[in-house]
């Protein structure tokens, strides 16, 4: 483990760098051959609305993985990341378009633990303007 | 209906070994985007003291949520899958997932809940190498709608 970061240089209310995620109908079809996420709301429009759904929309996971690039980035290692939890409020509607979705993720220091030097990092992901997910919080070890 | 409350603690046979393969990663790395070199690339991966490439965060997910159908199919339980989504996941790391890994997984049932019709399943993963050593724990809370709302 190699944290870039340092641990006395980061105060609670510390931010990090914000980044955009977009997402494609040709992301989700990507990320689900990768992930072996197959479940046709991700990709079959027809499905998606039979079952309810607005449109088609992104795979949880797909979200969960780009929010934490936020702080992979900043930390330097990514297994700085000790511990990652998130809860799913909101789907990320994904139209048939050239534009697709847009995930915005913003996170800040919450919380630091002098023993563990850890930090307690909240993100915030939206998109549309609505938070996507809650209670998404990252432990990060750093040097 | 609600689920049989006995099914709490129920721990399921290990997983058959799963690879982790260098080009797996890298192909899921492409997938969501990132570029980090550790991903990648060895040489990265072992400055920063790894001693091959590391998968990105939520990579295991893929293992634990496979392993996870052991519970979710389990017909004595009866969960209606039709029905299920996502709630919560959570990952506690004891290191990094990485290439030549050979990783099980064993499932257990932590919980079982019944809010408001919904039956509400946390069902905890715990992966370990080939060694033995524990390497990431994940918590899957599933969320199976009541019926009349599906």
């Amino acid at each position: 483990m190699a944290a870039t970061i340092s641990y006395d240089d980061v105060q609670v209310g510390t931010e990090l760098p914000a980044q955009s995620f977009p997402v494609t109908r040709a992301t989700l079809v990507r990320y689900a051959g990768a992930s072996g996420d197959f479940n046709p709301i991700h990709w079959n429009e027809k499905f998606a609305k039979e079952v309810g759904l607005p449109d088609v929309i992104a795979h949880g996971m797909f979200t969960m993985a780009e929010a934490i690039r936020v702080v992979t980035d900043w930390a330097g290692d990514p297994a700085a990341v000790v511990d990652y939890g998130v809860r799913f409020t909101k789907p990320v509607v994904v139209p048939n378009d050239d534009k697709g979705a847009l995930i915005e993720v913003g996170a800040a220091v919450a919380a630091k633990d002098d023993e563990a030097r850890t930090v307690r990092v909240d993100l915030v992901a939206r998109c549309d303007g609505q938070k996507v997910l809650g209670m998404a919080r990252a432990v990060v070890k750093l040097a | 209906m609600a689920l049989d409350q006995s099914f709490v603690g129920r721990t399921y046979p290990a997983t058959d070994p799963y690879e982790v393969g260098r080009e797996k990663i890298r192909e899921f790395a492409e997938a969501v985007g990132d570029a980090n070199p550790a991903y990648t690339d060895p040489e990265a991966a072992r400055a920063l003291g790894h001693p091959d490439v590391i998968a990105p965060p939520t990579f295991v997910f893929a293992i634990t949520f496979k392993a996870a159908g052991q519970v979710v199919q389990d017909p004595q339980l009866g969960l209606d899958y039709d029905r299920v989504v996502h709630g919560d996941q959570r990952f506690e790391y004891v290191r990094p997932v990485r290439a030549g890994d050979r990783l099980t997984v064993t499932s257990t049932i932590d919980s079982i809940k019944s809010l408001a019709g919904n039956d509400v399943l946390l069902v905890r993963g715990e992966v370990h190498d080939a060694d033995g050593e524990l390497v990431v724990t994940a918590h899957t809370k599933l969320v199976a709608r009541a019926a009349e709302e599906a």
